[in-house]
């Protein structure tokens, strides 16, 4: 029988990894009403409050590419950063580690088959968005905002990639890590309002910390690429904290840090985990 | 490569099903006996030397005080200093009580736990300092694990995972079918997982373990759960996957001794981290061939009187099972010679129990057990304790 080595095996390793997520899509309608129907109606709350306030009309469309965004944000806290742990408590672990393939190969499969399935509902909150609340985008740099959306993701999941590996050993507690992490991201990233309001009120280590989080500056240079000025009068819809270009540069070195430290970190946990033998006792 | 040892197998089980003695036990006993090695001089396939495990585990403290109370740290002994030899082409067998470090010894070979001391060789690589390249040549199945995600069908699993081994489409499409015929779940391939009974999941990870092909393949108790027509049908498979790849090599760990005298060319005996006997079972069975096993039937004793029953003369071991209502016992009795049976009339007379039955039996290998081990693997309860 041939078998695959090298690359091929990573490749084939990944591919097989992703499989089940982007079959999942498909075959589990539950997770339409939790990933779409649930972030809509805390993007439709805002978009309520705003208008009652009489906000700036672009304010919704920013509300609306939040709830875009934190989908994704969502899939990487559950599905990718608690995975291996869960993975781990159903004993599927020690077969990814039995195997000769990566484990960065299966924790890339995890990330590109969350991604595809987050893509599918973002794209339904970002029509419902679009339809039920008239938000209109208007970038005149099409390309540029595909750039740094997929730069985006890459820091995003290269984050999802890293908080892998690490709640691997935090073990038990990785549930209430994540829930620790859903809310505060949220609030800290600007998901529904302006990220440069937030910059302006708050101290700077958390400023600090708002901008390693790469929703924070993915979603402002979005922002910034698909609300642009009003062409007739020049007035900004929203001011950035940092021109995209920046953003883009930030968020590419990050998502570079974050592939890395998973890399790193992902060895040294898994040869912590033989040798305390965590890694296949379940009830630890 | 599999899929045509599947298929081959599929052809002779057709033979067999015309041959009635092909199910006899004593036809099965001796195509192990031609089956293990001529004279063990043949590459080696698993080699351990001194291997060595040992755990720190919590324990809590007994109280002195409010000072006292707390956590403690203690050192529990898993492996101590394993020395094994198994050969390539051999199916060999790990018998234990739970604890005995059955599958601490596996989880170091199958790379998933570093040893605290000594070393262990899978294929001539070192577990630890080659472990991806062991990697890729061993596989393992656990009975009673539920590997596989529920929202894909089972030949989707079966594919997904054969992928981690970088198996092509064409092969893993092909060896999945074949496989499933044989573990009879072909009408369930398009199945989601999620609708499968414990005995249907269980099947189709032991096609999870053969489908990468690999040259070593640890089965830890892989009939566990199963029912008989199921656990035969795994059996039945082990032992045809061996035999038309004569360069394939098994260890399993099993709780069914007859499992493990039926399938097994050499059988280790493990306890308390320790190799305590390691021979074929016809071997094994010798080391009772002066020492008689009588079984005999008793109404009126309890637990207290069986152990004081081992302190009779003569008496190497004695175990008793209770019969149903615990109004009666089983007793097997592991003798010096055959004189000492009148020692252990005389004891139980003196008890006033009431002997309804006495059989001499031939040596088995849970005699064999007992007397190694000092009490029977049905005593040790039916589950490993996660080690």
């Amino acid at each position: 029988m041939h078998k695959s080595t090298g690359l091929q095996l990573f490749l084939r390793a990944a591919f097989a990894r992703a499989y089940p997520r982007v079959r999942g899509a498909n075959r589990e309608k539950s997770w339409v009403f939790f990933e779409v129907v649930i972030p809509f109606i805390n993007t439709a709350a805002f978009v309520f409050l705003y208008r009652a306030l009489h906000a700036p009309e672009a304010y919704v469309g920013f509300v609306v590419l939040g709830g875009v965004m934190s989908t994704y944000w969502l899939n990487v806290l559950w599905m990718m950063a608690s995975q291996l742990y869960w993975d781990k408590q159903e004993g599927f672990l020690e077969l990814y580690i039995m195997a000769p393939s990566s484990l960065m190969a299966i924790l890339l499969g995890m990330g590109v088959g969350g991604l595809y399935m987050s893509t599918l509902r973002a794209t339904a909150v970002a029509l419902a968005g679009t339809v039920l609340f008239g938000v209109q985008f208007a970038a005149s740099q099409w390309a540029v905002a595909l750039l740094a959306f997929a730069v985006t993701m890459f820091a995003l999941y290269g984050l999802g990639m890293m908080l892998s590996s690490v709640f691997l050993m935090w073990g038990r507690e990785a549930w209430q890590v994540s829930l620790a992490f859903q809310e505060p991201v949220f609030f800290l990233s600007g998901m529904n309002f302006p990220l440069n309001k937030l910059f302006n009120s708050i101290p700077g280590p958390l400023v600090l910390v708002s901008a390693i989080v790469p929703v924070s500056l993915g979603l402002d240079a979005l922002r910034q690429l698909l609300f642009p000025p009003d062409p007739s009068t020049g007035v900004p819809q929203i001011t950035g904290v940092l021109p995209p270009t920046i953003e883009m540069m930030i968020l590419s070195g990050l998502g570079v840090i974050f592939v890395a430290s998973a890399y790193l970190l992902l060895k040294r946990m898994e040869w912590l985990a033989k040798v305390e033998a965590r890694l296949s006792l379940r009830w630890q | 490569m599999c899929a045509r040892v599947v298929e081959q197998w599929k052809m002779d089980k057709a033979e067999e099903a015309e041959d009635t003695d092909a199910e006899s036990p004593d036809r099965a006993a001796n195509w192990s006996l031609q089956s293990a090695p001529a004279n063990n001089t043949g590459p080696l396939a698993i080699k351990t030397e001194q291997l060595s495990r040992t755990y720190k585990v919590k324990s809590q403290k007994k109280d002195k005080g409010d000072k006292g109370k707390g956590e403690d740290k203690k050192t529990l002994v898993a492996l101590n200093g394993v020395d094994l030899e198994v050969y390539q082409g051999e199916l060999f067998g790990l018998l234990g009580p739970n604890g005995a470090g059955k599958t601490t010894l596996i989880k170091i070979l199958t790379t998933l736990l570093a040893p605290t001391g000594g070393v262990a060789y899978v294929d001539g690589l070192d577990v630890v300092k080659n472990a991806n390249e062991v990697r890729r040549r061993i596989n393992m199945v656990s009975g009673g694990e539920t590997s596989g995600y529920g929202i894909l069908t089972v030949r989707e699993n079966l594919w997904m995972f054969s992928q981690f081994y970088g198996v092509t489409w064409k092969d893993a499409y092909k060896t999945i079918d074949e496989m499933l015929k044989v573990v009879e779940l072909e009408d369930k391939a398009n199945i989601r997982i999620s609708s499968l009974s414990t005995g249907q999941r269980q099947r189709m990870n032991f096609c999870r373990g053969f489908i990468t092909d690999p040259k070593v393949i640890f089965l830890d108790e892989p009939t566990l759960g199963l029912d008989v027509n199921a656990a035969r049908i795994v059996r039945d498979f082990t032992r045809d996957w061996m035999q038309r790849q004569p360069d394939r090599t098994v260890l399993l760990t099993t709780h069914y001794m007859a499992e493990a005298d039926e399938l097994c060319d050499r059988i280790a005996i493990i306890d308390h981290g320790k190799v305590l006997a390691c021979d074929t079972p016809t071997n094994l069975k010798k080391l009772l061939q002066k020492q008689p096993v009588f079984e005999i039937g008793v109404a009126g004793i309890n637990d207290r009187n069986i152990e004081g029953l081992s302190q009779t003369p003569g008496v190497v071991r004695v175990t008793g099972e209770a019969a149903q209502g615990g109004s009666s016992y089983t007793l097997k009795f592991i003798l010096e010679d055959e004189s000492a049976i009148a020692s252990v009339i005389n004891a139980l007379t003196a008890l006033n129990a009431s002997i309804t039955s006495l059989n001499k039996n031939e040596p088995t290998l849970e005699d064999v057990f007992i007397k190694l081990v000092g009490r029977s693997l049905a005593d040790s309860g039916t589950m490993d304790d996660g080690r």
